[in-house]
């Protein structure tokens, strides 16, 4: 009886000690599923999800605040690749967040009716606006992610979105149409 | 050389050839066309950057679009003339987008460029120096898939060639450009051969010609010499499409097979066109670059079909007025062979470097009616597939847009040859879902990068901010030090003594500004006398009036 007890109160302390060895020694610095997620998550920083940006709304998934359906950007195919991640059922997208994008956007400066007043530079969340104050503002179309955040600042309405232009490397082959009784069903 | 040990190639499909349809007669010259519409972009890799304005007098053979990246080509004028547009125009591509082009309006001399420089001795050349010829004449693999040449004859570092192969399959249907090319310029392919042989210092070299073109094995066989026969052998090889495919004869010339996700080159090998030998040879001995091609013009919808020697750039309706297309008749036209080639819409669709054949059918002969139904699992594609991959797994997955598992199925092996589809009896346009699923990862793949790159740019932007917040609370709390710092130094009594001397000074002005009575300075004495009276009677009256 005493031996047994010796015996596991000795095993217990050496396994103790260990875990906590390997606690300290092989701890892990941030959260890995909040990176997973902000991987997948497509950057656009455009805040429909109602947090600050993509890392923010990654946070808040991790933590199961956030729900899986919130980012319109990201459309179905986030929403899948984020209920493969979580082990959870995809859902369909959250109306409130606004529609799914039926076609990639970027946003044009008119450059004759702007006034270089720089507000959308400062709305830009990655720095996709060049300009000065009274210069005129141009967008760098290849870092454009189509977030629309520069718009509702602009006092003079000069920003306008425009479908992403395909060219021959940009197109894509269409998925053809399914068999007829497949369809049927 | 008979002796030599073929392999085969698992799959593939016995197909009838067709190809005695354009191979009467010889190859005729097409005439100059009034205008060449030459696109920028003929190959893989990027677009070349057009180096000519509108308005330039152009010669044959002058650079008008340079290459700006490694895997690139340049573009050089077909002949003589002024462009007179640099523009969007249909290009041939699946897609039917257009591209830009740089329009020329031949002059009708074909006159030459003047300094053009010839290397017959190109024996004493430095491979590298070869190589810098080839590049610069815009040579790409003529074959159909357009891939730079210099750079296939690039071993790279530590890889030694040790068999070169020229393609003269042709195993598609109706094509049959380099079958007469190797009739009429056996010697110049040949010699591009020597060349290209030089620039990799390859060991021996194959020629892989399918066995029903007997007078092309023929030609080439006769043009050897003595000494180019010891390294040089012409083979034959059954005809079974798709053994043009460059992995597909690679097995069966050397019976050794190229490992996924690898090169030809990995194995020592390396596989070249014979179309691309005789440019090789044009470029280099005689100074011509790459400017014109033999194609193709066959099918059910012309009159006369046979092969024509056409300028890039000349419009597909001019070739094919020239072999008598029968007008309504024309149900489709098809760039390539009836298995790989694609649908061209707009018949002023320029040819390419690439255009091997343009195949016209009539609106009978295409089997378009066939409505796809559901897959039986019968696995005759998975017969068929000379890439040895499982094409209903692919078209499973594809179809469910599972691009994981599509990769996992090893979609990027799949040579798109359309065996596959050819031996459905479902009719299920296979390939097409196949380049569905390559097309859609490579915009993930893209999809990808971007977002890498907006996060990049979205954190270095929040640093920049934290980096300002700080800098300019650092600043608002140095200048609150200062001022602390010099009202500090002066101590109590000083500070309140200045205080009352301030405040005494306000007062005494204050007093001043009360008491002073302005604008008296230059009175006459009546006016005086009347402001001493007014003055005597405010005192009286202040007096009087006890409330004041």
């Amino acid at each position: 009886m005493l031996e047994a007890i010796l015996v596991l109160t000795i095993l217990s302390v050496i396994f103790g000690l260990l875990l906590g060895f390997a606690a300290v020694r092989f701890k892990v610095e941030g959260d890995p599923v909040v990176d997973q997620i902000d991987a997948i998550l497509p950057q656009t920083q455009c805040g429909q999800c109602t947090y600050a940006g993509c890392r923010p709304y990654a946070e808040a998934i991790a933590k199961g605040e956030a729900d899986i359906n919130q980012c319109p950007p990201g459309g179905n195919t986030v929403i899948v690749a984020l209920a493969d991640l979580l082990g959870v059922d995809a859902k369909p997208l959250n109306e409130e967040h606004g529609e799914a994008k039926q076609e990639k956007t970027v946003v044009i400066i008119d450059e004759q009716v702007c006034i270089g007043c720089t507000l959308c530079i400062q709305a830009c969340p990655v720095d996709a606006i060049l300009g000065a104050a009274k210069q005129m503002h141009t967008v760098i179309k290849q870092e454009c992610t189509g977030c629309n955040l520069c718009i509702p600042p602009c006092p003079v309405d000069c920003i306008h979105i425009t479908p992403v232009e395909t060219g021959l490397k940009e197109w894509k082959w269409p998925l053809p149409e399914p068999a007829e009784e497949e369809e049927q069903s | 050389m008979s002796a030599r040990k073929l392999g085969h190639f698992h799959g593939g499909l016995k197909l009838s050839g067709h190809k005695q349809v354009s191979m009467t007669g010889e190859v005729t010259t097409s005439p100059i066309p009034p205008q060449l519409i030459i696109p920028i972009q003929q190959h893989i890799g990027a677009p070349a950057e057009p180096v000519v304005s509108v308005g330039d007098r152009v010669k044959k053979g002058q650079l008008i679009a340079k290459m700006e990246a490694t895997v690139s080509a340049p573009v050089h004028a077909p002949t003589s003339g002024t462009v007179s547009a640099i523009e969007e125009w249909a290009v041939p591509h699946p897609s039917g987008l257009p591209n830009t082009c740089i329009v020329i309006d031949t002059d009708g001399q074909d006159e030459w460029l003047e300094d053009r420089a010839t290397h017959s001795q190109f024996h004493l050349l430095d491979p590298e120096e070869l190589r810098k010829l080839i590049r610069n004449a815009g040579i790409v693999g003529l074959g159909g898939a357009g891939f730079p040449a210099y750079l296939k004859l690039q071993p790279g570092q530590g890889k030694l060639v040790d068999t070169l192969i020229l393609n003269g399959a042709e195993c598609e249907p109706w094509i049959s450009c380099d079958a007469l090319l190797m009739q009429q310029r056996a010697r110049d392919i040949i010699d591009g051969l020597n060349i290209m042989r030089h620039a990799v210092q390859a060991n021996e070299c194959l020629i892989g010609i399918e066995d029903n073109k007997p007078e092309a094995i023929q030609a080439l066989r006769n043009s050897l010499t003595d000494d180019e026969k010891r390294y040089i052998d012409v083979v034959a090889v059954p005809t079974r499409y798709p053994t043009g495919g460059e992995k597909q004869l690679i097995k069966v010339l050397t019976d050794m097979e190229i490992p996924s996700h690898k090169l030809p080159i990995d194995i020592g090998v390396i596989c070249h066109n014979v179309g691309t030998a005789a440019a090789v040879a044009d470029a280099v001995i005689r100074g011509i670059p790459l400017i014109s091609r033999y194609v193709t013009v066959t099918g059910t919808a012309v009159a006369k079909p046979h092969n024509l020697h056409a300028l890039f750039g000349t419009p597909m309706n001019f070739l094919l007025q020239q072999c008598e297309v029968h007008e309504g008749k024309l149900g489709r036209l098809l760039m390539g062979g009836p298995m790989m080639g694609i649908e061209i819409h707009d018949r002023q669709t320029p040819i390419i470097k690439t255009t091997n054949c343009l195949l016209t059918l009539q609106p009978q002969d295409i089997a378009d009616d066939h409505i796809p139904l559901p897959c039986i699992r019968c696995g005759e594609c998975a017969r068929a597939c000379p890439a040895q991959l499982l094409p209903q797994q692919l078209y499973w997955w594809s179809k469910a847009e599972d691009f994981d598992k599509v990769q996992d199925y090893n979609v990027f092996d799949c040579i798109e040859c359309g065996c596959c589809a050819y031996v459905c009896p479902s009719h299920i346009p296979l390939v097409q879902y196949y380049r569905f699923a390559k097309t859609e990862i490579w915009q993930q793949e893209r999809d990808k990068q971007k977002s890498d790159r907006a996060r990049q740019r979205h954190e270095f932007r929040q640093f920049r901010m934290e980096q300002k917040k700080q800098e300019d609370e650092e600043r608002r709390r140095k200048k609150k030090e200062l001022l602390k710092k010099a009202q500090g130094d002066k101590p109590d009594e000083a500070k309140k003594s200045a205080i009352e001397e301030a405040m005494a000074r306000v007062q005494a002005k204050k007093q001043q500004q009360h008491t002073a009575t302005k604008n008296v300075d230059d009175l006459t004495d009546a006016q005086r006398k009347q402001v001493e009276e007014a003055d005597a009677r405010r005192e009286r009256l202040n007096k009087d009036d006890p409330t004041t």
